[in-house]
């Protein structure tokens, strides 16, 4: 029994993590069309911004977390405006190099700027602390990282379905040329979308630094991962993402605790045999 | 070479193969400081040959190509440590293997499409790569597969610490490996692939059978990689995880793209051109390398080869 609640609630701290990251990801991939595979290196950029801000500037947590989420999401929105809206009509392979490329780039010029070394994020004493849930103590981060995951969900789903906004994406990628005649500005809604995405991909670094420790490989070592939770959500599919992410964290970490020398290995097997039933992920949109 | 691909080519399937191997024997016989060198060129070439059969020809985009490398590699590594050391055996050993994982994961893969093949071909190479880390009797884990020794080739040339019969061996293999993909290309086989990469409709609608031509030509691809991966288990006397890797998978994919997807010239240009930055950037310093792939990748897409050829041409042409 208490093994079963461990394994669901590291599962879901896990799974929550991992959502946090794909969801941006699964925005741009199923809503825009566009196959984006630098967005690991966004995650890693977040996390990196908050290690050096907390540790080298010794800035409080609760600021460093937003300047660096803020951070990631202007340099996504640059790098967006810059060059990627010019590879949105290009075929997949080639965005699929573009974006390994840019990942390379970010990788090395973070080691560049910050060495080989694991980068630890200094954490505030109210989430350093252990908290008693009654049958195991748990690090008060693992429960900031598991509202957090829900808090974006809901927001998520909520921009997407209720605002303005959310009608207009819906709109710019469904029928774009429909969409600019109707006086929807398209660039805007890509490049804000394409933020957003940065943004979350930033969050999910910082919070999931615990779980996924960083150093320069992240980028292409946990992309992976992220990749699979969008391919068996179904892309563009939010609840679909939340659903595939906490089933394949609870997957990995049940694995981890019942057959820690097997690694990845259930992982991937789940991957195949929830793409296999259903090829267009669990949701379609 | 005409640059109309929809006409079957008229160019006898030898000369390109030969034209390899005088190059490859030229530079086996100029750089002999640099064996080691030329043997991992070859041995790459075949590899992104075998891809360029999956994605150029074909049309399927693989990112879990190093799958049928890896097997090729334990398979002949086994061979080599458990049952004899004969390089040829060992050699259809590892291409028999990369040929049967190729069939056995393409029955399963063929039947998806776009991005849900992609992530399944991934899914593929990391349920291979973490068997190989974790069946640590057969494969030693994570130290890699090590402690057989080769056979003399064909019972006569040993495997020397130079590295001579090896190279030698390797563009052999490579100049073989380019002859038949060569011949099959071009065959009417080779076409139909070519007509369901173009429009899969059409052809199904035109009676033939989709999914076993494809099947098949993923499995020749597979004996072609599994033959790259027995290559460099033997020449290097040893058998890594990296060889199953996921980086391996997108250098090879890289390396395609830069030299010309649908073109086995292309593969075999991709992976001289590619190795030889490697292996320069490579020994200045890792991260170096990582920077200067990054920024080569994307200047690959945002000003594509042949674009880059036709202005170069254009500007040799006005000059002259």
């Amino acid at each position: 029994m208490q093994l079963l609640a461990n394994v669901l609630i590291d599962g879901l701290a896990y799974g929550m993590v991992l959502f946090i990251i794909a969801v941006g990801l699964s925005v741009t991939l199923g809503l825009m069309r566009f196959v984006n595979l630098a967005h690991g290196a966004f995650a890693m950029i977040g996390g990196y911004a908050a290690a050096l801000l907390t540790r080298e500037a010794s800035w409080s947590f609760w600021i460093a977390v937003p300047v660096a989420v803020a951070g990631t999401a202007a340099l996504g929105a640059l790098i967006e405006a810059l060059v990627l809206r010019h590879l949105y009509r290009r075929t997949e392979l080639e965005q699929v190099l573009f974006t390994i490329g840019l990942s390379f780039f970010l990788i090395a010029l973070t080691n560049a700027l910050a060495g080989p070394q694991v980068q630890l994020i200094v954490l505030p004493p109210l989430l350093a602390q252990s908290v008693d849930l009654g049958f195991r103590t748990l690090p008060a981060q693992r429960l900031l990282v598991i509202a957090a995951g829900l808090l974006v969900a809901a927001a998520a789903a909520w921009t997407v379905t209720r605002t303005r906004f959310g009608i207009w994406l819906r709109a710019a990628v469904d029928h774009p040329d429909t969409a600019a005649t109707l006086g929807i500005p398209i660039r805007t809604v890509q490049c804000a979308s394409f933020a957003a995405g940065a943004a979350l991909a930033g969050l999910g670094g910082v919070l999931g630094a615990e779980l996924m420790p960083l150093e320069p490989y992240y980028a292409l070592k946990y992309l992976v991962l992220v990749l699979v939770v969008v391919a068996v959500g179904g892309m563009g599919s939010l609840p679909g993402s939340l659903l595939a992410a906490v089933s394949l964290g609870i997957v990995e970490t049940a694995s981890k605790y019942l057959a820690s020398d097997w690694g990845g290995l259930f992982f991937f097997l789940a991957m195949a045999v929830l793409l296999a039933w259903r090829p267009n992920g669990l949701l379609k949109r | 070479m005409s640059t109309d691909s929809s006409a079957p080519r008229v160019a006898p399937a030898w000369r390109a193969p030969l034209l390899v191997l005088a190059i490859g024997l030229i530079a086996w016989w100029a750089l002999p400081e640099q064996l080691g060198l030329l043997t991992r060129i070859a041995i790459t070439a075949l590899f992104v040959l075998s891809l360029d059969l999956v994605v150029g020809i074909a049309g399927l985009a693989t990112l879990g190509h190093a799958a049928l490398f890896g097997a090729g590699a334990y398979a002949a590594g086994l061979f080599a440590l458990k049952a004899s050391g004969e390089p040829l055996l060992g050699l259809a050993v590892g291409a028999g293997a990369g040929a049967l994982l190729a069939l056995a994961s393409g029955a399963f893969l063929l039947r998806y499409h776009g991005f849900t093949f992609l992530m399944l071909t991934v899914a593929v190479a990391q349920i291979a790569a973490s068997l190989a880390q974790k069946a640590r009797d057969w494969t030693g884990g994570d130290d890699g597969l090590s402690g057989f020794t080769m056979g003399p080739l064909l019972g006569r040339f040993a495997f020397d610490l130079e590295g001579r019969t090896a190279a030698l061996y390797a563009i052999a293999v490579l100049a073989l490996g380019l002859f038949v993909a060569r011949r099959v290309v071009d065959s009417p086989f080779g076409l139909a692939v070519r007509g369901i990469h173009e429009n899969r409709a059409r052809m199904a609608a035109l009676g033939t059978p989709v999914l076993r031509r494809l099947l098949a030509m993923y499995t020749l691809a597979g004996a072609l990689a599994g033959a790259a991966g027995a290559l460099s288990a033997q020449t290097n006397a040893i058998v890594g995880l990296d060889s199953l890797s996921f980086a391996l998978s997108a250098e090879a994919l890289v390396m395609l793209i830069l030299g010309g997807a649908g073109r086995l010239h292309g593969a075999l240009i991709g992976a001289v051109v590619f190795t030889l930055l490697h292996h320069t950037a490579a020994s200045i310093n890792p991260y170096h390398w990582l920077f200067i792939i990054g920024a080569a990748l994307m200047a690959v897409v945002l000003l594509p080869p042949q674009k880059a050829w036709a202005w170069l041409r254009s500007r040799w042409g006005a000059k002259a």
